[in-house]
């Protein structure tokens, strides 16, 4: 501890140097004290802030900067403040695509927006997974959890190809899965919260699938298991992520409140709806495949 | 108006405090209380009462007021018809059922449970159908009417639908579907359901402060569920003031807020042991923690938090206590300590912390959170 101590004498870079590490280290032993003593916060969806921000985000946010090296394009379109659904494409066999999607609205939006992303009941029964999702600020992707965040007027995120788009073999990428039955919509109209596409280029690349062991994933109860070139072969480390270049787009918000009272509960207006968000956001990730090129370039 | 209020469930915490409160409430004339039939456990109880009141802990009555009411203890067996002959001879208009066996331990196993908790509160309801004195019923329910699993909205409102489907859970539903049932038959009856989440405080022993006490203490590897507490002195305020006023619905009674569990263990200084879920379900299975049954455990698994502000707005009226006030009062109150490695690990950090910072920033950081009054 002591030679640490010791950036206190003569005044230079190395000496700045070691003043932001020593900075760090006293962070992160505050940090420590706060959790061993339990002495942090929650929201009412089990948001941990202090953990969020010191552990979880920094963690993502290496991923975000210097493996995928993700861009963002038109990033401003997603509104400032109040309620707005943010609906993306699904893709890389696990959820990254959600975190990333997380890390670049909090950090390149203007606003710095915090995501709360809605996720399927399957992820709160996965042991690990269902307690860190809770502390990063997610919730269920169920209308009263949609209604209740919009209610406090946050960013909410949703993938409505759920398992259908996260587990589809490679050869299927960029070809966007059945939206479900629109629920995201619904809840959206009935809010009246604007709709703003997401297209979200690259994840595809990072757990190519090439196979899916369905008896494996039958026995440990999750909807696929993946084989990848080099998942399960390479054990642990064929659960590295491929670097591949991401492109993160956001299209025109779609306003959802103009539909008269009921709108909600029509399935017409809402499939409609959700076809056209469909087909902008699959429009999108043709472009901005091709503004990418290589995927590992 | 003179009044009369007929209270069951008074051999358990809640219903011997609010028999202590209602006993100096002004308005009510006379108290019935009734409570299971004596058992050695219960009739050596002491009273409670006497001593809150002089810790002026309690809300205290105005002093010198009107002569208390004419009290009188009740032992009768619920499941069957006595009460029937008891709400008739004393003319109860007010009925504050809350007799709720929480534990198939207590109870005597879980058939015994049952018993004691859908066919009495059957035969409570059938009295009051049939009185015609009986304006108000006030029961205790539980959140656990809304099950705990992976497929639980983040927070529950009264509206949603009970999901629960074993246990004690199953019960209150059982129980919340006959007075439903009665608020139906008779639309004269003011009904209030107060869904309570589990409570903390002085005198409160289930399952929840026992597993808290615990030397060692066994959660689910994986799994860190959210919990809410209502602290018990909140909740008899509750009851009291549906007593006094009418406020018919449903209600989730709950403190402000939430806590994860390992949260509630780090505060409590508790050590926890994470096991694989099956494993802990096969050691409880063996009759290892009596008290834990299966909802309890699902419990640990996936927690439940419930929106509480139907009642505030009710009311009027916010719990005293948030769940993390509540659960700080419950560590203050039975002495819980930071364990050894923690305590060790905490003053490595602190050390550590002393010499990297200026000394007056480390000073500030090393407030035990254990002291009185600390802001948690």
């Amino acid at each position: 501890m002591t030679d640490i101590g010791s950036a206190n004498g003569p005044r230079g870079r190395h000496a700045d140097q070691a003043d932001a590490f020593t900075e760090q280290v006293v962070t992160l032993l505050t940090f420590l004290r706060r959790r061993i003593k339990g002495e942090y916060e929650i929201d009412q969806f089990g948001f941990d802030t202090d953990l969020n921000e010191t552990v979880l985000m920094p963690a993502a946010r290496m991923l975000y900067r210097h493996w995928f090296r993700i861009q963002m394009r038109d990033v401003e379109r997603v509104p400032e403040k109040g309620a707005a659904l943010v609906v993306s494409n699904h893709s890389g066999t696990l959820p990254v695509d959600a975190m990333m999607l997380q890390v670049g609205l909090l950090d390149e939006h203007p606003a710095h927006r915090q995501l709360r992303l809605l996720g399927a009941d399957l992820v709160y029964a996965i042991p690990v997974l269902s307690h860190l999702a809770r502390k990063s600020g997610h919730a269920l992707a169920c209308p009263p959890d949609a209604e209740r965040l919009f209610d406090l007027g946050e960013l909410v995120g949703v993938c409505p190809e759920g398992y259908k788009g996260l587990g589809k073999p490679f050869s299927q990428r960029y070809h966007l899965q059945r939206f479900g039955r629109g629920g995201f919509a619904a809840s959206a109209v009935r809010a009246g919260v604007p709709i703003i596409p997401c297209a979200i280029v690259g994840a595809e690349e990072i757990f190519p699938m090439i196979a899916n062991a369905r008896p494996i994933a039958r026995l440990l109860g999750f909807p696929y298991f993946p084989i990848t070139p080099l998942f399960p072969w390479l054990g642990p480390l064929g659960a590295i992520p491929l670097p591949s270049r991401w492109l993160i787009g956001f299209g025109e918000p779609v306003p959802t409140d103009g539909y008269e009272a009921g709108a909600a509960d029509d399935p017409a207006t809402i499939f409609e709806l959700t076809d056209q968000v469909r087909e902008t956001i699959q429009q999108m990730l043709y472009n901005l495949l091709l503004e990418r090129g290589e995927a590992f370039g | 108006m003179a009044r009369v209020v007929l209270i069951t469930g008074v051999s358990g915490y809640l219903g011997a405090e609010v028999a202590a409160i209602l006993r100096d409430e002004p308005g009510i004339e006379r108290l019935i209380e009734v409570a299971g039939p004596a058992t050695a456990d219960t009739a050596s109880r002491p009273r409670p009462r006497a001593a809150e009141a002089a810790s002026g802990d309690w809300p205290q009555q105005a002093a010198g007021q009107a002569a208390r009411p004419d009290e009188e203890v009740v032992r009768l067996d619920v499941r069957t018809n006595q009460l029937g002959e008891l709400i008739k001879a004393t003319a109860a208009d007010t009925v504050v059922h809350l007799g709720l066996a929480t534990t198939p331990g207590a109870a005597g196993g879980r058939a015994s449970m049952k018993e004691t908790n859908v066919v009495g509160a059957m035969q409570l309801l059938i009295a009051c159908q049939r009185s015609p004195t009986v304006r108000k019923l006030v029961v205790r329910s539980s959140t656990a009417v809304y099950g705990t699993s992976a497929r639980n909205p983040t927070v529950f409102t009264e509206d949603m639908e009970p999901r629960a489907s074993h246990g004690l859970a199953r019960d209150v539903v059982d129980v919340e579907g006959y007075v439903r049932g009665l608020a139906r038959r008779r639309p004269d009856i003011a009904v209030s359901v107060l869904r309570f989440v589990n409570f903390l405080g002085h005198r409160v022993d289930s399952p929840l402060t026992r597993y808290f006490m615990l030397p060692v203490t066994p959660t689910v590897l994986g799994h860190d569920p959210r919990i809410q507490f209502v602290d018990l002195w909140d909740g008899v305020e509750v009851v009291r003031r549906v007593v006094a006023h009418d406020h018919p619905g449903i209600f989730n009674v709950t403190g402000r807020g939430a806590m994860y569990l390992s949260q509630c263990l780090r505060r409590g200084g508790r050590v926890p042991v994470p096991m694989p879920g099956p494993a802990l379900d096969a050691i409880a299975g063996l009759g290892f923690f009596p008290d834990v049954s299966p909802e309890q455990r699902d419990l640990l698994r996936y927690g439940r938090v419930v929106d509480g502000t139907k009642l505030e707005r009710e009311l009027g009226w916010a719990p005293r206590r948030t769940t993390e006030e509540a659960f700080a009062a419950f560590v203050a109150d039975r002495g819980l300590t930071c364990s050894r490695p923690v305590a060790a690990a905490d003053g490595a950090l602190a050390a550590a912390l002393d010499a990297l910072r200026p000394a007056d920033d480390a000073h500030q950081a090393q407030a035990s959170p254990y002291s009185e009054g600390a802001p948690i």
